[in-house]
């Protein structure tokens, strides 16, 4: 059975997961639109920076973000300059760390998703005198749904599943920092294999579950590009 | 209204400068890649080219530092393929439009594009649930239902077969004649453009060669179109008798009265009647011991060879150009030369309608 502790680290990570998620959506909706219809000859440059955390060890995106988030570091001074709450080892950390290390897992399925929708919808809208907003929200969001969903479950999932960002700038603070994840390892550390299997089996079963709504809810969408 | 516009792209220029009539059907007519396509787009805002005037009725849409961006334009735009939004219902995508005029500018109800579309039984349907020609009948009817000051098409029909082309032009004629509302036609079809333009404009390689009246443009000598092979004249002309005896209509028009094999229209209807070049022949006294029944005086008015020891002659019936295709031997022995009275037999007329 889960300890008490698992079900502490169970919230913070359902917490982290949910507004790790919907910050990405908000923030990667409209650089997705923007990624998607540019022809800036530059933005394969943009794309490389978001898709980073693809290939690179989290650890190094943790250690670089720890010591950006340090009293030294320009993150930390900022935060500290307009009285904002510190960002190592504190739950605000790790929920911009999530942000970073998922952003591809939200931009990407969004992008490819609106290049899918085209021009040409767009352009009928704008002849039924729908301003650029409008169009935006009536034809480009509606027609890019499967996006939508692939992001969100895929933007939730990374994030409940990262565990080496977690691990440098979070530490492992119960209620505060301390992750599924990471209470999965302490478990393994501390030998507790009875408990170590009920926090693993639940998250790859949540995984398969949710990885399978995605695919069979929209075939027609790659899930991810390297 | 009155378009000008100048656009290079690589080896292609697109250099316009049109004046059109506010009201009736305009063709852009032309072979693909003479830019029908792009002026049309430049019309609606679609395309941004910096070198542009356009100007509809008393509202000036582009100027030298003007661009009203497409949604502020009142036009309603068909494209080729139907490009209805595949996420709502056909009458989603109707209202889609109609909520987005204002109230003082709403003149075409949806109600009113659904009967002129004849689409009534279609409107809960999807779009990836409708057939091509309906499809293209629903943008139609949401391009009408925008209440558009202009209505630009392109090409509507050239996705289409044949059966669905014949499908949709009786719905084009229909509006044609039942809303005030100019319409810019682009097309390649000769067909198509016989059948519903009034205005013509002839577009190749990127400019204007001509524009005016269809029956004008289409007889000029000094354009290609008179010169091809199917070269032909469109006559207006009324339904005015049915003869039951034998199966013929009667028709009356500004050349004189055509007699067509029988057709089911109402004495009274408009309709045009296309002569085609190659079916008229020139006589210098009138024949009766003939079997043509369609025998007009007429005037020539020029004179233009053409290649294997053709000529086509431009005629004046009763004020109306017509053109005949002839040998220049036939051309040289009549005497054919401007203000020559001669007698015009057209073997065969067809009837559009």
């Amino acid at each position: 059975m889960p300890t008490g502790a698992d079900l502490t680290a169970l919230g913070v990570t359902l917490k982290l997961a949910a507004l790790a998620t919907t910050v990405l959506l908000l923030l990667g909706t409209p650089l997705a639109w923007w990624l998607s219809r540019t022809r800036w000859r530059f933005k394969f440059v943009l794309e490389a920076v978001v898709a980073l955390p693809l290939v690179l060890p989290p650890t190094v995106l943790g250690f670089y973000l720890l010591i950006a988030f340090g009293p030294h570091g320009p993150l930390g001074k900022l935060m500290a300059a307009v009285g904002g709450p510190p960002l190592a080892f504190s739950f605000s950390g790790l929920l911009v760390g999530s942000v970073i290390y998922s952003m591809p897992f939200v931009v990407q399925p969004l992008q490819d998703a609106f290049a899918a929708v085209g021009r040409r919808p767009l352009e009928v809208a704008a002849t039924l005198r729908a301003s650029p907003i409008d169009r935006f929200f009536s034809v480009a969001v509606p027609l890019a749904r499967p996006g939508f969903l692939t992001a969100t479950v895929l933007g939730f999932a990374h994030t409940v599943g990262e565990f080496g960002v977690v691990l440098m700038i979070g530490g492992n603070i119960p209620g505060e920092t301390q992750v599924l994840s990471i209470a999965l390892y302490d478990h393994v550390e501390g030998l507790e294999y009875g408990h170590a299997h009920w926090l693993s089996g639940g998250l790859l079963l949540t995984s398969f579950l949710m990885l399978i709504a995605v695919y069979g809810l929209n075939r027609r969408f790659r899930v991810l590009r390297p | 209204m009155r378009a000008r516009f100048r656009v290079a792209r690589g080896e292609f220029t697109l250099d316009v400068d049109l004046s059109l009539p506010a009201s009736g059907v305009t063709a852009l007519f032309g072979p693909s890649g003479c830019g029908k396509t792009t002026l049309l787009r430049a019309i609606a805002g679609l395309e941004r080219h910096d070198d542009g005037y356009l100007q509809i009725g008393e509202t000036t849409w582009q100027d030298a530092d003007l661009f009203v961006p497409p949604h502020r334009r009142a036009l309603g735009y068909v494209f080729q393929e139907a490009s209805l939004f595949e996420h709502l219902t056909v009458r989603s995508n109707l209202d889609y439009a109609a909520n987005r005029v204002p109230a003082a500018e709403r003149r075409v109800p949806v109600d009113r594009a659904v009967e002129l579309l004849g689409i009534g039984t279609l409107l809960d349907r999807r779009p990836a649930h409708l057939s091509g020609g309906e499809r293209q009948r629903v943008a139609i009817a949401r391009a009408l239902a925008a209440s558009p000051r202009l209505l630009l098409m392109d090409e509507p029909l050239a996705s289409l077969d044949r059966q669905r082309k014949g499908e949709i032009l009786p719905y084009l004629e229909s509006l044609h004649r039942e809303l005030d509302m100019p319409l810019l036609y682009v097309s390649h079809s000769h067909d198509e453009v016989a059948r519903l333009a009034d205005h013509l404009v002839l577009l190749e390689c990127g400019r204007a060669e001509g524009s005016g009246p269809i029956d004008e443009m289409l007889t000029r000598l000094d354009l290609s179109l008179a010169h091809g092979p199917d070269a032909e004249a469109l006559i207006e002309a009324t339904v005015s008798e049915h003869d039951e005896e034998f199966d013929l209509t009667y028709l009356d028009s500004g050349v004189g009265r055509f007699s067509v094999a029988r057709r089911a229209l109402p004495v009274g209807s408009r309709v045009r009647v296309r002569v085609a070049a190659r079916d008229v022949s020139l006589t210098l006294s009138p024949q009766s011991d003939t079997s043509i029944l369609n025998i007009f005086p007429a005037t020539v008015e020029e004179v233009a060879a053409e290649a294997e020891g053709q000529a086509t002659v431009r005629l004046k019936v009763g004020g109306i150009p017509m053109l005949a295709r002839v040998t220049r031997k036939s051309a040289a022995a009549l005497g054919l030369e401007s203000g020559k009275k001669v007698f015009a037999q057209a073997k065969s007329v067809a009837l559009l309608a």
